[in-house]
């Protein structure tokens, strides 16, 4: 299991900021290793986050997003205390899933 | 003359390519669609996605550096100030792959939404919107990148 995402969910006027950053190489199947063997593609393929349960935002991403991603994005009518939950899934079948609260 | 029969099972056929293709909009569920990720143009992706080709919009606009220092992490934004936003779509033009990501919205996040991404060399970053009408708008910004992102 991959190290926990870190996830700041922050109220401000009725929405909430949601900062993820996780933790996964993303490696885009371009590169070689020492003995000029492709090094396979290893990235996230579909993030899913929930505001108490209720799915809000699901995404689709390729080998073009960065190591240890970020991403960032407002949810709406979410108040102080509500379950921020983001849940990611790669094309190895891993998958992790990290919660936060709104503060 | 066709019978009732075949007629409906050839729509059910139908309907199983139909949604295998994805033409059936899924609420906010995204299943990774790996022929949409293998492209090599900006037209391969929209006809993968079953896209029109988009269409320039005051209303769309990416937010990213002129100039990436490092291209393997360039921060990019995409927002939309138009009501009724679907999806949002980013795309590098010169990138080994087109398509760097595909968000399903739903009416409770705010079409705004930044990420990191890797550019194999200077480009255009395309921010598409897919709206609930079904029109598909975009602009775009170009990026300068001093050191390509994508290895190899």
């Amino acid at each position: 299991m991959a190290d926990p995402m870190r996830i700041r969910a922050q109220a401000a006027a009725g929405n909430a900021t949601v900062r993820v950053l996780m933790n996964h190489e993303m490696e885009t199947g371009q590169r070689h290793d020492a003995a000029d063997k492709v090094i396979p593609a290893w990235h996230i393929t579909e993030i899913n986050a929930t505001h108490n349960g209720k799915l809000v935002l699901s995404a689709e991403w390729g080998t073009g997003v960065a190591k240890n991603p970020f991403l960032q994005f407002n949810v709406k009518g979410a108040k102080l205390g509500d379950k921020i939950s983001i849940t990611w899934k790669d094309n190895r079948g891993d998958s992790r899933t990290d919660e936060a609260t709104v503060a | 003359m066709t019978t009732r029969r075949e007629t409906l099972s050839q729509g059910a056929v139908v309907a199983g390519l139909l949604c295998a293709s994805g033409l059936f909009p899924q609420y906010a569920a995204a299943a990774f669609n790996k022929t949409a990720f293998s492209t090599k143009s900006l037209s391969e992706t929209y006809k993968a996605l079953g896209l029109a080709a988009p269409v320039a919009s005051a209303g769309v606009s990416v937010q990213a550096p002129d100039i990436a220092e490092n291209g393997a992490v360039v921060p990019v934004g995409a927002t939309v100030t138009l009501a009724g936003v679907k999806q949002i779509l980013l795309l590098i033009e010169k990138n080994p792959t087109v398509l760097i990501a595909h968000f399903h919205l739903s009416d409770s996040v705010d079409a705004a939404l930044n990420t990191r991404v890797k550019m194999a060399e200077s480009s255009n970053v395309y921010a598409v919107a897919v709206m609930n009408d079904g029109k598909v708008l975009y602009a775009k910004k170009e990026v300068k990148v001093t050191l390509g992102g994508c290895g190899g």
